[in-house]
């Protein structure tokens, strides 16, 4: 049993998106967060300070530690943001502002 | 549990009927669509006031009644819930009313301040009414505002989460953060997964995992819950609470969940995720039993160690909240002490989904009256009003039980990460406090910015009072979210307003009225 199986999803077509430059399957409903731990991604973020990898902590927009760049945006919180088909997902290094 | 206290949610049609200002029906404005607020909600416009209900989420349910995103297609929600009668009965109710033009729902809206528009006259201080500033979907960039004559405040909580060595490790993440997962996006971090903490939550977060198909090494509860069955049996009437537990219990035995109590996790390992947890037996004073570490390999850790109310809202619309900042002070109605301001839910003090339901009941019934220009008769919610009083009375004695161990601070090491945003150490703190003569969080903060960062000091702020021995305080944010500057430059444009003019479009951004 697995979750969809467990609430007896039954979703639309899944899409591609990319997490640096790599395609990766997301379904429509998912949030970036939830996209990416399908893929078995847990992190998706360094630190400014020490550069340590960091992804989902509280999983409902409070702690900011899930901030991903997306479609040139940084700082977005991936559990909250909705994956769309062709989001271009970059791993967010320190404050995002520095490529 | 029971369900009762909500009421009867089902008559649409009262809405309409004229308010106290003739052919208009007063507005309420509902912060937060948990259990608490759809409770208001409902029960305010069954009465004949107009609510709109500003939530954060994309659907309403809040954190306990957290839905798959439609687009998921899942038809078995339930299967990831508990109390779904009552969650079903909410939801109808609030397309019934939706339906009926009696309530307006605005999700995807993050409300960053209630702002009271002007001093009324004598005797109806708000008269002037309030402004509910949002931000509107996931990029939080575009301002809305909400005009109301009343408030409630049903915002919630979040978790607490007490530091250890390596809790920044990916994979590691909050009892509820795993949950919120699994309930709004059906995913979970990992095949193997220790659940540690203490506190209620992580009893349904261990058997919802485990249902998903994790394997959940160990349930690691720091306290011992018998004491709580000894404590609650001297409470009249929550025989329901006590076979909720059970029922919990029985369940991790069934699916072979290990559950350890009196232990707590004392280091989370890996490099760059997390692959195993140690944990380590407590004496009865709280501290680790030297010798008693033991390994357990993982993918996933989740948690948990109490909830914290949402109350920076109340705060700057200066309702009166406890030293602590752990709760807003209502009266029997839930009244703050700000006129025209109720409060509903955790916010008023933790006591979960059907505590926030009895609480959100009687606040949409007393605002719905006095908005209405009547004296509310508090028979009218007794049912409720008693059911919230056997609850406050369970949750208090469950307080006692459920507390994170005495020592924990002693397992952090100088370099063990305290505030995750500002990465600042606990030898830091250590140092604020012990070298550089800190007395309070937010001298420490000032010293070493932790709390400074992103989420303004609310991961951090339970650990930091514990590491400086001080107790925490409120903190007093004027902004509940990052607001962007140009929303602020513009926020006061409108000026002063005047009595509302049905207008929708503002410089500031649309207008709810």
């Amino acid at each position: 049993m697995n979750p969809s199986e467990l609430a007896g999803a039954e979703p639309g077509a899944a899409f591609t998106v990319t997490l640096d430059g790599r395609e990766l399957d997301a379904l429509p409903g998912q949030t970036v967060a939830a996209a990416l731990w399908a893929a078995g991604v847990t992190s998706w973020r360094t630190t400014r300070g020490g550069g340590r990898p960091r992804g989902v902590f509280c999983g409902i927009g409070v702690c900011f530690d899930c901030l991903v760049t997306v479609n040139d945006r940084p700082n977005q919180r991936a559990c909250l943001v909705p994956v769309r088909p062709g989001d271009a997902i970059r791993t967010q290094e320190g404050t995002g502002h520095e490529h | 549990m029971s369900t009762e206290p909500v009421g009867p949610y089902g008559q649409a049609g009262a809405y309409g009927q004229a308010g106290p200002r003739g052919g208009t029906p007063p507005r309420l404005a509902v912060v937060g669509a948990g259990p608490a607020g759809l409770a208001a909600a409902l029960a305010a416009t069954a009465r004949g006031v107009h609510v709109t209900l500003v939530d954060s989420a994309q659907a309403p349910g809040g954190q306990f009644y957290r839905q798959p995103a439609a687009a998921l297609g899942a038809r078995r929600p339930q299967a990831l819930h508990h109390q779904w009668r009552t969650w079903r009965r909410l939801r109808d109710g609030l397309a019934r009313h939706i339906a009926a033009g009696g309530v307006t729902l605005l999700p995807q809206h993050h409300v960053w301040c209630v702002e009271r528009r002007s001093e009324g006259p004598a005797g109806r201080p708000h008269a002037g009414g309030f402004t509910v500033h949002a931000l509107l979907g996931p990029g939080q960039e575009e301002p809305v505002e909400v005009r109301a004559d009343g408030v409630v405040l049903a915002t919630g909580g979040y978790e607490k989460v007490l530091p250890f060595p390596g809790w920044t490790l990916p994979g590691v993440i909050t009892a509820g953060g795993a949950q919120a997962m699994l309930k709004g996006g059906l995913v979970v971090s990992g095949r193997t997964a220790v659940v540690a903490g203490t506190g209620p939550l992580l009893l349904p977060v261990a058997t919802g995992l485990a249902a998903a198909g994790v394997r959940v090494a160990a349930l690691v509860e720091s306290a011992a819950p018998r004491a709580l069955a000894r404590r609650v049996g001297t409470l009249a009437g929550r025989a329901d609470k006590l076979a909720e537990g059970a029922g919990y219990a029985l369940e991790l035995l069934r699916r072979r969940v290990r559950t350890l109590v009196r232990h707590t996790v004392v280091e989370a390992h890996g490099t760059d995720r997390l692959e195993a947890v140690t944990v380590a037996a407590l004496d009865t004073a709280g501290r680790v039993r030297p010798g008693s570490e033991r390994r357990i390999p993982c993918d996933t850790l989740a948690v948990g160690h109490g909830m914290v109310p949402h109350t920076d809202l109340a705060e700057s619309l200066g309702c009166r909240v406890d030293a602590h900042g752990m709760s807003v002070a209502v009266d029997d109605e839930q009244r703050t002490d700000v006129p025209g301001v109720w409060a509903a839910g955790e916010v008023t003090g933790i006591g979960g989904a059907a505590l926030s339901l009895a609480e959100g009941h009687v606040a949409g019934r007393s605002a719905a009256a006095r908005l209405r220009g009547r004296e509310p008769d508090p028979r009218e919610w007794e049912a409720a009003a008693a059911s919230r009083t056997r609850l406050r009375e369970f949750f208090a004695a469950l307080d006692t039980v459920y507390v994170p161990p005495a020592h924990w601070a002693e397992q952090l090491t100088d370099d063990t990460v305290v505030c995750r945003c500002e990465e600042v150490t606990a030898g830091a703190v250590r140092e604020a406090v012990g070298e550089l003569g800190a007395g309070d969080v937010r001298t420490v903060k000032l010293l070493t910015r932790a709390g400074m960062g992103w989420c303004q000091g609310r991961m951090c702020g339970p650990a930091v009072a514990g590491l400086a021995g001080c107790a925490e305080t409120t903190a007093r944010r004027p902004f509940a979210c990052p607001v962007p500057l140009g929303v602020l430059a513009r926020a006061g444009e409108r000026g002063e307003p005047g009595p509302p003019t049905g207008e929708t479009q503002g410089r500031g951004g649309p207008t709810v009225e």
